[in-house]
């Protein structure tokens, strides 16, 4: 017990040195631009894939039942729905969670084990500000705009799989799909997501940045990134969404 | 500082543990400026804890690091970063930033912490691979490069910001004798023309007599023997003698 205390308070401590690096300089643009483009842009490919096949599952399962209970009208609002509240947010982390928090887990462990960490502070660099801040930042900024990728993809699959099965029209689509989603459906589980992306980017960069048991800790470091990450972004995702919905009563489905 | 003016760097009763493992006991010695040090034991007796002790990427558990006058041990971090930057580094592997060019990890430390030009650093970066031979490979990856490549590469990246100490962890470590020779000889050179103070933690007893001015012989995490080749070589410790006078 002694331990996991000990393990959450380190962790935790990193988390407030990464907010207290924000505002010191310098603010390594540069490093960031780089982190936006390999944690952003790069991901895209496997988010939009993810939404699109999601979307059109989505729709296949729920028609039939809707279908039973005469509510086939309703299909592009509960497709609307739950990926713009939930399964975009979520399934957007739990996919960065993977592909971004293992790499950035591997990545700076594989760098302390080659010294290349103790390189740059050899260089009067400052390795955290320079490593650690950028790729956090890129997660939390990345971290929405991925979410809306997943969300529209959804929504574009779930199009998809509605006009095969009813030939529906894509203007009426959109219509009845946007009827019901109000702005607190779709802004704060958005931004909800930013804390997703500085969970998966602290964590990751924890596990990486303090590694110490050689080749060994590269592999544990990605692993343990991941498994981390995804147990904190459901967890949180639970106080965030009773938090939204204290927030905005009528959010709650 | 406490002793002559031209000492650069010195070690007082410093001691250093990894948890229950010890790894200096009681260390103490100083090196002047202009002279070229060299750190010998056998494996695991603290020559490369030495080093990292001296640029602070550790901090020893007692006893106080003198660079010039700063005693690092107690530092802040930008108090560091100026003593820091006195110091160029050559690690064991090159350690080299391994997602950028050759070029861009020599000029990452100008572009960072000097005022120069663009054009400054790229003549500064130019030089400096010339000196080491690797003029052409500016544009390369560091895996791209060969083990004694990655070592000059290493070395050049050490000596880019123009260091009044240059510390070397194992230089000649995984290198044929003739690049191991090479890197030897660009050492010599650096503290020839610049009068750079030298600092090399090696196995190698022949590179070591080839660079050293004085010698430091480490056993089980203490110093057992300092000074000069015939000084060493007549000291009382058997570990240090047989050291230096290992066949070649």
């Amino acid at each position: 017990m002694t331990k996991v205390l000990e393990f959450i308070g380190k962790v935790s401590l990193f988390g407030f040195q990464v907010v207290a690096g924000l505002f010191r300089s310098p603010f390594e643009a540069a490093q960031l631009g780089r982190q936006l483009a390999e944690i952003g842009s790069q991901s895209v490919p496997l988010i939009v894939a993810s939404g699109f096949a999601l979307g059109a599952v989505m729709t296949l399962h729920t028609r039939s039942t809707l279908v039973t209970f005469g509510a086939a009208a309703e299909i592009p609002t509960v497709q609307s729905l739950a990926f713009f509240v939930e399964i975009g947010p979520l399934v957007a982390g739990l996919l960065l969670a993977g592909r971004v928090g293992s790499g950035i887990g591997a990545v700076l462990a594989n760098m302390r084990v080659t010294e290349q960490i103790d390189g740059i502070e050899s260089l009067s660099i400052d390795s955290f500000k320079f490593l650690v801040v950028p790729r956090v930042v890129a997660c939390v900024i990345a971290m929405p705009l991925l979410t809306l990728f997943m969300d529209f993809s959804g929504l574009v699959a779930g199009f998809a799989a509605e006009y095969a099965a009813s030939g529906i029209s894509f203007h009426l689509y959109i219509t009845r799909a946007f009827a019901s989603l109000d702005w607190p459906n779709f802004i704060p589980p958005t931004l909800k997501t930013a804390v997703f992306g500085f969970l998966i980017g602290t964590v990751s960069a924890y596990f990486g940045y303090t590694t110490n048991e050689g080749a060994r800790g590269v592999g544990k470091a990605a692993t343990n990134s991941v498994v981390l990450s995804s147990l904190l972004i459901i967890v949180s995702d639970v106080v965030l969404v009773k938090c939204i919905a204290f927030a905005f009563p009528g959010t709650a489905l | 500082m406490n002793s002559a003016d031209r000492t650069v760097v010195s070690f007082e009763r410093v001691s250093k543990s990894f948890g229950t493992k010890a790894v200096l006991h009681d260390v103490s010695f100083q090196v002047a400026a202009g002279e070229a040090l060299c750190i010998l034991g056998r494996s695991g007796t603290g020559k490369s804890v030495t080093l990292k002790l001296i640029i602070a990427l550790l901090r020893p558990d007692a006893g106080k690091i003198w660079i010039e006058q700063d005693e690092i041990s107690t530092l802040r971090p930008e108090d560091l970063s100026r003593v820091r930057r006195k110091m160029g580094f050559l690690f064991q592997d090159a350690a080299l930033f391994d997602s950028i060019t050759l070029y861009e990890n020599l000029a990452l430390p100008l572009l960072r912490l000097t005022t120069k030009s663009q054009q400054e650093i790229d003549s500064s970066v130019d030089k400096v691979l010339r000196q080491v031979g690797l003029a052409a490979d500016k544009k390369t990856m560091p895996s791209e490069l060969s083990g004694g490549m990655r070592k000059r590469a290493g070395l050049a990246r050490a000596l880019v910001l123009e260091p009044k100490i240059l510390l070397a962890d194992e230089p000649s470590s995984g290198l044929d004798r003739i690049t191991a020779s090479e890197i030897d000889e660009l050492l010599l050179q650096q503290k020839a023309e610049r009068q750079t103070t030298v600092i090399v933690v090696t196995h190698d007893v022949h590179g070591a007599r080839r660079v050293g001015d004085r010698f430091a012989v480490f056993d089980k995490g203490h110093l057992v023997a300092h000074g000069t080749a015939p000084e060493v070589e007549n000291s009382d410790n058997e570990t240090a003698r047989q050291l230096l006078t290992l066949p070649c």
